[in-house]
């Protein structure tokens, strides 16, 4: 089983890889990545000492390309292929059926991966995408429960990737419009949710108002932490309840559930945060390498060390870890 | 003329009411019906065969009628479902996930919203593969659509949704019944007393969202009435409405006379700014934020571009 982990940029590419990452994933800085955020990700030069820092140390580099294009931004897309194949990466990851067919016909050498925005979750999704364009590998969308993963092993021939740890989206990724209808970006079109310049924290007498263009996402009292207005996350009333509707500010984790993801088959296990920090990505990679060894080595005697735990609920949005849809109470 | 066709009800509705609802339709001035539940697998209120006897009298009422496969298909029992449909139906499919697609090879469907089909390399392949009409995602412009329209094969039709909640996103979570604080499993179906959804406010009370079970949608309702014309010269062969449980025949009855010639867009929009349930948007189709609204330029001035007509609460 790999644990494939989350490169932003140069130096958490190269946290991630000493930290013991089988694969690391990365994209480019523009929208043919769903990581599309200021400062952040790729251009040629750096990729190409990413793939280098990668491989002399046994590591795979996966370059994520998993946005939709549009027939005027085509060329983009097309670039990053010819890019990623010509400085060598292991795979793509792709979620656009056009961007798809262009590898296979252009790429046939290198893997293609099914990114989680394709958004395909079940057994007959992913035969399309197999007999179509000979995709090898899957991530599955946060939308399935265990039994509902193990199931799916038991009937697709494609390797299967799952979220281990990292930010959760509630939504079935690569059908959620809600950032472009705030906004008029998201992730399938810009590779962007919430983008940080449609933010807006105005603060009176020490209340905090946090709005995503127009919208209010969110209010917090004086001391109250203000957290980033991602709006699936923030407080909204509805029948005159005031709450976290929709999903309170918290990470998936997945690492008690190892051992039965590794007994399903599971190809590779992911972490979310190529936004995050080289520390954490290191810290984070550092804790699920121990996990995915000892539960490799013997799954059967597998306990989750209340270590990891501690270390990972430090790294948590609102220090708060679920097991999200893996689990069926929390659906 | 641009065909109006009425997108499946996405609400939790009695029979009844669905059996009504469609007597209304059988006689209303609209062309294509797609039926069958595409939000929930829980929901039950017509069995399979219910719905195939509903599209044999709806098409033997002179409509041309389809039946709509689920969102977001999870449960084996789900996949199963979603198989006996498109193994068995005499009527055309709307696949709203390519699952659907891999199940009818060989056979004409339809490309439903859920369908990410942005560019027309993937509109390309999913006619070699028998798509005869596509719905267009509600995030392309008007200048996405000119181009897709552009390279669109002559056998394939496009679909443009033009009233309606907006279906935002779809989740394994069930948001009504955490509003109610019960489990997914033991939801007791209350999506049942919400026939257009629940309104989710903001803070400083925007209707900004609608939760209906699984499935999130724009509060706003989004509406084309003052693109009909461009639509027509654009090619675009109908305009899809999302049903609504009050005024839909009005919401119906105002779109054909416009399609017609019959009223104008700009007092049309008046007076469907007062059927719609909290108000208008259409922001996607001008390349913008789709909460937003952009007023038909005929409006006298005094009436902001950018405001909507007033909310009206639920």
């Amino acid at each position: 089983m790999e644990l494939v982990c989350p490169a932003g940029n140069l130096p958490s590419l190269k946290a991630a890889v000493d930290a013991g990452a089988n694969a690391v994933y990365a994209g480019f800085g523009n929208a043919t990545n769903a990581r599309h955020f200021t400062g952040l990700n790729f251009d040629r030069a750096t990729l190409e000492q990413g793939i280098a820092y990668a491989h002399r140390r046994g590591c795979k580099l996966y370059l994520a390309i998993n946005t939709y294009p549009q027939h005027s931004g085509w060329k983009q897309w097309q670039a990053a292929l010819e890019g990623g194949a010509e400085l060598g990466v292991d795979a793509f990851i792709i979620a656009d059926g056009g961007v798809l067919e262009f590898a296979t016909e252009h790429f046939p050498g290198i893997r293609r991966h099914l990114s989680v925005q394709a958004s395909a979750t079940n057994v007959d999704a992913l035969d399309f995408y197999v007999t179509e364009y000979g995709v090898e590998r899957a991530v599955l969308p946060r939308v399935l429960t265990v039994r509902q993963v193990e199931r799916l092993l038991e009937q697709t021939p494609v390797e299967i990737e799952v979220f281990g740890f990292g930010s959760l989206c509630v939504m079935a990724e690569g059908r959620c419009y809600l950032s472009s209808y705030v906004t008029g970006e998201s992730p399938n079109t810009c590779g962007v949710c919430s983008p940080a310049h449609a933010v807006q924290w105005r603060e009176d007498h020490g209340t905090v108002r946090t709005l995503l263009n127009t919208v209010l996402i969110d209010t917090q009292a004086p001391g109250e932490r203000v957290g980033y207005p991602t709006l699936c996350k923030g407080r909204f009333s509805v029948n005159g309840q005031l709450g976290y509707a929709l999903e309170s500010p918290v990470s998936l984790n997945a690492i008690e559930l190892l051992p039965r993801l590794f007994e399903a088959g599971v190809a590779a296990v992911k972490i979310e945060g190529r936004q995050r920090s080289p520390a954490y990505v290191q810290r984070v990679s550092r804790v699920w390498r121990r996990a995915l060894d000892a539960c490799c080595a013997n799954p059967d005697a597998y306990a989750v060390s209340d270590d990891w735990l501690t270390e990972l609920a430090q790294l948590s949005e609102g220090s708060e870890t679920t097991l999200g849809a893996l689990h069926r109470p929390w659906q | 003329m641009l065909k109006l066709a009425v997108a499946p009800v996405p609400y939790h509705w009695p029979r009844a009411r669905i059996l009504s609802f469609y007597a209304d339709l059988a006689k209303a001035p609209c062309e294509i019906l797609y039926l069958g539940e595409t939000v929930c697998a829980k929901r039950r209120a017509l069995t399979p065969q219910d719905w195939l006897d509903l599209a044999e009298t709806l098409r033997a009422a002179g409509k041309e009628v389809l039946l709509s496969s689920l969102s977001l298909i999870e449960a084996a029992s789900e996949v199963s479902t979603q198989r006996r449909l498109c193994a068995g139906s005499e009527f055309l499919i709307e696949a709203n996930d390519l699952g659907a697609v891999t199940r009818l090879r060989g056979r004409e469907f339809v490309a439903g919203p859920g369908i990410n089909l942005y560019n027309p390399r993937f509109l390309t392949r999913l006619h070699a593969l028998g798509m005869r009409r596509w719905i267009v995602p509600i995030e392309l412009s008007r200048q996405g659509l000119e181009t897709m329209q552009a390279h669109c094969p002559v056998d394939v039709e496009t679909e443009v949704i033009g009233w309606g909640r907006l279906p935002l996103a779809h989740s394994a979570r069930c948001f009504t019944a955490r509003v109610q604080g019960l489990a997914k499993d033991e939801c007791a179906l209350s999506c049942a007393d919400h026939p257009d959804g629940l309104v989710l406010y903001t803070q400083n009370e925007q209707p900004f969202l609608c939760l209906n079970g699984v499935q999130v949608q724009s509060a706003l309702s989004h509406c084309l009435i003052d693109a009909v014309e461009t639509l027509q010269q654009l090619g675009i062969h109908s305009l899809r409405l999302i049903p609504q449980s009050e005024g839909f025949d009005a919401v119906l009855r105002t779109f054909d006379q416009v399609r017609r010639g019959a009223t104008t867009a700009s007092s049309a929009v008046e007076a469907l700014g007062r059927l719609a349930p909290t108000g208008l948007c259409n922001g996607y189709f001008h390349g913008i934020s789709g909460m937003d609204w952009v007023a038909p330029p005929q409006v006298p001035q005094g009436q902001a571009s950018l405001d909507a007509p007033a909310p009206r609460k639920q």
